[in-house]
């Protein structure tokens, strides 16, 4: 057991996907549902579940791609800050490449800033040991997934008195924006595939609005595809009523209603929750973790003139609307004009399985 | 030996210079030709056709499982020769070396380049080495071009591919740059994995001698599978199907890849061939390729098709399709 071939097995998947047939041809009309994580748009893309499904069960690319979703003024600062001679960026590879209007961190690395990709933020601090010289900036990235890790960074600097490191922030909470999604009074999700990661944080109790307040279910998945198969068929079964719409743990090997303690209270030991800015959906309300006051001499923004200023989206761009199933992207008069994979305009194409990054490469 | 290092005099032309090329760079190099120390090598060709080839090498680590940049940059331009169906036989050798390498790496480096030129069967005639002020290079870069003498049977030519031919891969992709990423100082991951770093002209060769019916080879480096087959498929009228099962791949591997979030088919080998072969033929051409240690995963992974033109579709184990894209961007800075 190895726990990959294991949740691959064939004969599963086509028990699952039998069942899935029979329960949404009883349900008739179109379904739905919103895969949250990039991850999981990341493994039905791999699967080629897409095209497995019946024509009736839709699934829509939520905003749950970390880098996708980082604001054109978060990328500008960050670029800004690399500027300084003196100031070594530390981040994770996958927000190298992500554009904003003044170009990236590769773009800024080819002109000589000093810029190191890491797998874990302990490399970070391992970095700011050796290179004393330089203040290492961290950019602080991900969901709740990674925001304990970097507070646990922190909390390590501050033992070991390391002050030549800090981190910049953009940290995004995954349920204030599935809300922002749904408070949109036209949004068309009927059911949500939940972050497998953000719950083993979490837990299931944050999504438990979703049924409540707007009748939505949520399961909860892993990543395999009997995993995100069996989440459907979860779903399906709240739609045809054979079910309670509610919030279920698919992913029982990992995720727990209670999440994990000691990295909540660690989040709360390091970050203030505050209103941030997500690409091509605006400022979500307390959907965002700075590091807060206690800690301040850890946070950049403390440490260098950054100036975050609004939105420098591109008027016109409807991810936004594509994330809330309302529009697809060939709606977008950017699309495969001023928006393509290369110079991405939204989140949507930034992150090659985003919805519209999928439609440049599979559907023209 | 073991604690000495380049010094920027090792590059000034004068007597330190004379001293490393003849001490230690001819120790290992001891071509006649090269020993000339000529502005320009003199060499015979056959007349014919021959190929001419280039590369540069900058890995980060020099040093990593499996290899390291000399036998990289010897496999390097040997291979592609090979895969252009010419038989390896000069190459020229550049370094460029930062001040402060250690002389004791360096000559690990010229012995493995010596030795996998020898098993190739090329001669490296001729070669420069220049040394840069520290922090002007990340140790050592090395340049080598390449002659080969056109096979009599290369490869008819990717305008003759048609639906039905065979798609051969030589072994399991992506072991390169999976080694690189094990080797990398800041990513501590305990494996068994090596990288496939191979001259592969031996290989080819017996490949072209089974079959008069290769239409088409080429060595998947970066990018790996996924940007060859899509650089076969773009702009054509047929479309490449590959089969998941089919694609050789190591446990160690399928982890690696699963923990850092890669996809196999888009990383580098530097040891492995794929080749379009006509269908009537691709078994042979198969089972001549699992005699040679370089080809002993070979194996038929799919097939050219009618349909999907321009495309590359992967039927996965579960039996469905997905494209497999061009990558963009990289996986790794400087894997090669």
């Amino acid at each position: 057991m190895k726990y990959i071939d294991e949740f691959r097995n064939s004969e599963h998947i086509s028990a699952l996907v039998s069942k899935i047939y029979t329960i949404s041809a009883s349900i008739g009309k179109q379904v739905n549902f919103m895969e949250v994580c990039g991850t999981h748009t990341m493994a039905i893309g791999r699967s080629g579940l897409r095209k497995v499904l019946p024509g009736n069960v839709n699934l829509i690319s939520g905003p749950g791609c970390p880098v996708c979703v980082s604001s054109n003024s978060y990328i500008d600062a960050a670029i800004e800050i690399s500027k300084n001679k003196k100031t070594r960026v530390v981040t994770f590879g996958d927000m190298y490449r992500v554009p904003s209007g003044r170009g990236s961190l590769e773009k800024a690395a080819a002109v000589g800033a000093k810029i190191d990709i890491v797998y874990s933020p302990l490399d970070a601090l391992e970095i700011a040991k050796r290179n004393s010289g330089e203040e290492i900036v961290f950019l602080g990235a991900g969901f709740e997934t990674t925001a304990p890790l970097t507070g646990k960074v922190i909390l390590y600097a501050n033992q070991q008195g390391i002050n030549n490191f800090s981190v910049f922030s953009c940290h995004k909470l995954i349920p204030p924006a599935m809300e922002a999604l749904v408070n949109d009074q036209q949004h068309m999700i009927q059911g949500f595939i939940c972050p497998g990661h953000v719950s083993v944080i979490i837990g299931s109790r944050p999504y438990e609005i979703f049924p409540r307040e707007y009748g939505i279910g949520c399961v909860i998945s892993g990543f395999e595809i009997t995993d995100i198969l069996h989440s459907i068929l979860i779903l399906l079964e709240m739609i045809a009523g054979k079910r309670k719409v509610s919030v279920e743990i698919q992913y029982s090997r990992c995720v727990q209603s209670d999440g994990n303690p000691n990295a909540l209270s660690l989040m709360k030991e390091v970050f203030d929750v505050v209103d941030t800015e997500w690409r091509g959906i605006g400022i979500i309300r307390s959907s965002g973790l700075e590091v807060n006051k206690r800690y301040s001499q850890y946070n950049s923004v403390y440490r260098f003139p950054i100036n975050l200023k609004g939105s420098t989206d591109k008027k016109g761009c409807i991810c936004g609307q594509v994330l809330k199933g309302l529009k697809k992207p060939f709606d977008c008069k950017f699309f495969a004009r001023l928006c393509t994979p290369e110079n991405p305009v939204g989140p949507c194409m930034v992150s090659t399985e985003g919805t519209c990054a999928a439609y440049y490469a599979y559907e023209r | 030996m073991k604690d000495e290092r380049i010094l920027l005099a090792h590059g000034a032309g004068g007597k330190q210079s004379r001293d490393l090329i003849e001490g230690l760079i001819l120790k290992y190099f001891d071509d006649p030709v090269l020993k000339n120390l000529s502005d320009s090598a003199s060499i015979k060709v056959p007349s014919g056709e021959i190929c001419f080839t280039t590369d540069s090498f900058v890995v980060n680590p020099v040093f990593f499982p499996g290899g390291n940049i000399g036998k990289l940059a010897v496999c390097g331009s040997v291979n592609d020769l090979a895969v252009s169906g010419a038989k390896p036989v000069y190459l020229s050798c550049s370094f460029i070396i930062e001040e402060g390498f250690k002389l004791s790496d360096l000559e690990r480096i010229l012995k493995s380049m010596a030795i996998e030129a020898k098993k190739a069967g090329v001669r490296i005639v001729t070669g420069d080495t220049k040394v840069v002020e520290k922090s002007k290079t990340d140790g050592i870069f090395i340049t080598t071009s390449g002659i080969g003498i056109r096979f009599s049977s290369s490869p008819a030519g990717i305008e003759k591919i048609e639906p039905g031919d065979s798609i051969i891969l030589s072994g399991a992709p992506g072991m390169h740059e999976l080694a690189i990423v094990c080797a990398r100082e800041n990513l501590k991951f305990r494996s068994s994995l090596k990288s496939d770093c191979a001259a592969i002209g031996h290989l080819v060769f017996d490949m072209l001698s089974a079959s008069k019916k290769i239409k088409f080879m080429r060595d998947p480096t970066r990018g790996g599978l996924a940007a060859v087959l899509n650089e076969i498929a773009l702009g054509r009228n047929f479309g490449l199907k590959i089969y998941e099962n089919r694609i050789p791949q190591t446990e160690a591997a399928k982890s690696l890849c699963e923990i850092l979030g890669f996809d196999i088919l888009n990383l580098a080998c530097e040891g492995r061939v794929v080749a379009i072969v006509s269908s009537q033929d691709a078994d042979r051409v198969v089972s001549v390729m699992r005699k040679h240690p370089f080809g002993r995963e070979a194996a038929v992974i799919g097939e050219v098709a009618s349909e999907f033109r321009g495309k590359v579709v992967m039927e996965t184990i579960n039996g469905y399709q997905r494209f497999i894209l061009m990558p963009t961007g990289m996986q790794l800075p400087r894997i090669c």
